[in-house]
Formats: structure tokens, C-alpha cells, sequence
């Protein structure tokens, strides 16, 4: 479990993140959605460490990230798996590598070991044959499941995900979506997803964060989210003609 | 401004030996780019250098009107100018230019496209692991390039000497040995760390604090290129002061 307790951030005079207080469950697909721009991002890198907090603290299973040494910090960030928006794989490396490289900084495992692990990750997101390609070779789909499986190799407690599905087609959208969630369930970890993508919240949102121009002013699940009675995730959620003509019905 | 700047360089640099990797991760990383510093390099340097040898040669020798003054001095200067000069400076230039921009455009780039938060997130210090070995490759490989654009430049003086009829073998032999100082040689070699520290460490710093997207990876690579220059021949003379004076 993931706790954060009154997180802020301010970039020069401009608020960014206002005292955002909640807890991410172990086991669940957590989701932080909110309109571009109210600061989902911006608390992911609070949470992960990529950018300080001006104040508030994480705690990873109590364990207060925030204040932890560099030592702690880099003992819990070896628990951790992140998919970026744009899969963040390296250039110079072909997939196999790319999967491969966490087990080979952090961990002391055999070369056979190693390519066994990678192999039934890369299965796992559904990808095969294509260990030696380089990441420009790839679609955009394939190279978020590489990203998942890069996340993932190295047994994670906890998964972050940057919209997953941004610049993904619906259908492959989707099977990015079911992926986390069964990936989340099957190796029972927590994970994060930040996203604005209304099929992910309904598919996905087991429970959800959301967040107003650096507030957060809604917390529940899909099943509710509908009738939260809360103006700005109205907004939100009934943006589009389909969900307004579900709203109506 | 550039205080602030040159503090966050010297921060940086101290980030490069903080929880560093295992001794085996640097080595291969290293190795991979002594290749891609040192190898990929060679023709260049041997090329540029040639044809410096070749027409410092033949200017030395269309400047030197007086039959006072023997052949030999042509070659004599040649050498004089290629070891003190030429090849660790010059070359310098050559080096922040091709090695320089490349590694401030690829750290850009990787920070655009989040690798180097990828990196940090799985708990690696991105500085140490991304920017060591670059730094270790280069005070390395750019020596060893130093030594052999100077042969390359000392060849091609010979060769376009005595093809063209400037001064026989044996006058370009001569000037080349007369009054040798070996000092010389192990001046360009300090010169040579001392700029191959300076251009991987600014072309990376540059590099690394990129924001924004690829407009602002290619104003990194450009003023890596421009800072790392003004840093070499800065160094240049202080260095030529600090030993020659």
C-alpha cells in the first residue's frame, strides 16, 4: 500500500499540487484522472521520487519515502516498475536488452536465468519474436507492452503507469488497460495509473483519485464515479456525446 | 548567472561518485564508449590532421623567403607547431564539435524522452551510470587520438614536402629531430587530459539538465559545443602559462 499525506507542489508562484492526501491500495488498479494540466503527473513524480514534494510525505508500506536516506530511497525505487507515457525505452538497446536491464543492474542473476525471466515477461505482455528489435522498429502498442514488461521483470510491489494508452488506438487501448489490471491482480501489486482516458476509468478504475486544478476533490470507484454529484468530475466524465446520452437515459 | 551555472556543474560533477554502480557495469560501459569516442573518431582525426600537417608544410615553406635560412627549419617548425598546437588543441576543437555535440544531444534526447527518469526510478543514479563512462572513455581515448593526429599531421608534411619538391626526406628528417625537446610531447598529453576532461564533463552537463523537446536538445548540443571550445582554449592558456613560462 501506498499512502500520501498532504502532498504539495508549486512551480515558482504557480500551485501545482494542493495538500493532496489518499491511499493507493495493494492488490487494486488506483487511478488519478483529472483534465490535462491539474497536476496527475506532477503527483506521480512526487510519489516515485522524481520530483520533491514542497511538502507532504509517501509512505511505502510505512516505510516514509519522502525523508528516507538516498540509501532507503534507492532500496524502495528497487521495488518499484514504471511504464512512461512514451514507453522510455532505450534507444541503444534492442528489447530483449531493454527488458533485460533491470535484472542486470539490480540483481545477480545468471545469463540463462536472466533470458528465461525476460522470455516469460515478454510472453506475458503477449510479445514474441521480437527479442532483437530495436525499440525504432516497433509500434507504439508494442512498445508500451515492452515498457510493461520492463516494469514488471524484476517482480515490482509497486507499478506506476503514465497514461498508458495516450496516443494508442482504442482497441489496443484496451488490451494496454486489461494487461495492468491482470497483471496488478495476478502478482498482486499496487499499482498507480494516471490517466484522462474514460475507457481506462471504466474498464480499470477499481479505485479512483480525482483530481481539480490541484485539489483533490473526489475519491470512489467506476461504479460510483457516475454519481458523485461533484460538478468539475461531471464535467469530466460526461464530456463526450456517448456518455452524456448515458447520463440522459 | 554563470556562477549558478558553474555551481551546478561542480554539483554535478560530485553526483558522478555518489551510489555508483558495480566496478563490471562501468567497464563495459566504458569499453562501449572508448568505441564510440575513440574508434568512430579515428578517421576524422586522421583526415583533418593529414592535411594540417600537410599545409602548416607548405605555408611554412612559401613564408620562408630567405636562403639564410636552411630547408630543414621548415620541417623543424612543422613539429613545433603540430606537438604544441595543432593536435591537442585543434583537435580539441574538432573533438568538442563531433564527441562534444553527440553527447550533450544524446543525454538531451534521453532526458526528452524520459530515459534518464527510467533510470532513476529503478533506483540508479542516472548522472553516474549515463556520464561516467564518457568522461573515463575520453580522458582515455582522447589522448591516444592526440598521438596519432600528430603523426598523422607530421606524414602528411613529409609526404606533401617531399612529393612537391619543398624539401628533400633527409631535410624534413633533420628538422624534425633538430632540437628536439621531449617536454613538448608530455605538455600536449597534459593538455590532452585537461580537454578531454573538460569537453565530456560540459557536453554532458548541457546535455543532461535538458528540458523542453528537440529544439532545446539541439540549443543543448550547440552550446555544449560553444562552452566546451571557450573552456579549452581558456585552459589552453593557462596551461601554456602554468608550464611553458
Amino acid at each position: 500500500m501506498i499512502k500520501i499525506n498532504s502532498i504539495s507542489k508549486s512551480f515558482r508562484d504557480k500551485t501545482v499540487l494542493n495538500s493532496i492526501s489518499g491511499e493507493f491500495d495493494k492488490g487494486k488498479c488506483n487511478l488519478i484522472i483529472g483534465a490535462s494540466g491539474t497536476g496527475k503527473s506532477v503527483l506521480l513524480k512526487c510519489i516515485v521520487g522524481l520530483l520533491p514534494p514542497d511538502s507532504g510525505h509517501v509512505y511505502y508500506d510505512l516505510r516514509n519515502f519522502t525523508e528516507a536516506d538516498k540509501e532507503m530511497k534507492s532500496e524502495i525505487r528497487r521495488e518499484i516498475g514504471m511504464l512512461f507515457q512514451g514507453g522510455a525505452l532505450f534507444d541503444s538497446k534492442n528489447v530483449e536488452e531493454n527488458v533485460m536491464f533491470p535484472l542486470d543492474i539490480l540483481t545477480q542473476m545468471g545469463e540463462e536465468e536472466k533470458r528465461e525471466r525476460v522470455n516469460f515477461c515478454l510472453q506475458r505482455v503477449g510479445l514474441e519474436n521480437v527479442n532483437k528489435k530495436m525499440p525504432s522498429e516497433i509500434s507504439g502498442g508494442m512498445k508500451k507492452r515492452v515498457g510493461i514488461a520492463r516494469a514488471i521483470v524484476n517482480n515490482p510491489n509497486y507499478l506506476f503507469c503514465d497514461e498508458p494508452n495516450s496516443g494508442l488506438d482504442p482497441q489496443t487501448s484496451i488490451l494496454i488497460d486489461e494487461l495492468i489490471l491482470e497483471i496488478t491482480h495476478e502478482f498482486d501489486i499496487t499499482t498507480v495509473v494516471v490517466t484522462h482516458d474514460m475507457n481506462s476509468v471504466m474498464g480499470i478504475g477499481e479505485k479512483i483519485m480525482f483530481l481539480y486544478k490541484g485539489d483533490k476533490v473526489w475519491e470512489g470507484s467506476h461504479q460510483n464515479i457516475t454519481s458523485s454529484g461533484v460538478q468539475a468530475l461531471d464535467d469530466f466524465v460526461f464530456t463526450n456525446k456517448v456518455m452524456k446520452s448515458l447520463k440522459a437515459s | 548567472m554563470l556562477m549558478k551555472s558553474f555551481g551546478r556543474y561542480i554539483l554535478f560533477l560530485g553526483s558522478l561518485f555518489v551510489r555508483r554502480e558495480t566496478f563490471m557495469t562501468y567497464y563495459k560501459l566504458v569499453f562501449e564508449e572508448c568505441v564510440q569516442i575513440g574508434v568512430r573518431s579515428i578517421f576524422l582525426f586522421v583526415l583533418v590532421s593529414t592535411f594540417m600537417g600537410a599545409v602548416t608544410t607548405v605555408q611554412t615553406a612559401y613564408n620562408m623567403v630567405s636562403p639564410l635560412i636552411p630547408r630543414f627549419v621548415i620541417s623543424q617548425v612543422v613539429r613545433e607547431m603540430t606537438i604544441l598546437e595543432l593536435a591537442p588543441t585543434i583537435m580539441a576543437i574538432i573533438f568538442a564539435g563531433k564527441v562534444g555535440s553527440s553527447m550533450a544531444g544524446g543525454l538531451g534526447t534521453m532526458r526528452i524522452t524520459e530515459q534518464i527518469d527510467a533510470l532513476e526510478v529503478m533506483g540508479i543514479n542516472s548522472a553516474s551510470y549515463l556520464v561516467l563512462p564518457k568522461i573515463v572513455a575520453s580522458l582515455l581515448m582522447y589522448p591516444l587520438l592526440v598521438i596519432v593526429s600528430g603523426v598523422c599531421a607530421l606524414l602528411g608534411g613529409y609526404l606533401v614536402g617531399t612529393l612537391t619538391g619543398v624539401l628533400t626526406p633527409t631535410e624534413y628528417v633533420q628538422g624534425i629531430r633538430f632540437g628536439f625537446q621531449e617536454f613538448g610531447v608530455s605538455f600536449a598529453l597534459i593538455k590532452s587530459f585537461v580537454f578531454a576532461f573538460l569537453i565530456s564533463s560540459i557536453s554532458s552537463f548541457k546535455g543532461y539538465y535538458t528540458q523542453g523537446g528537440a529544439l532545446e536538445v539541439g540549443i543543448s548540443s550547440t552550446q555544449a559545443v560553444t562552452s566546451s571550445v571557450i573552456a579549452v582554449l581558456l585552459a589552453d592558456y593557462f596551461l601554456a602559462e602554468l608550464l611553458l613560462s
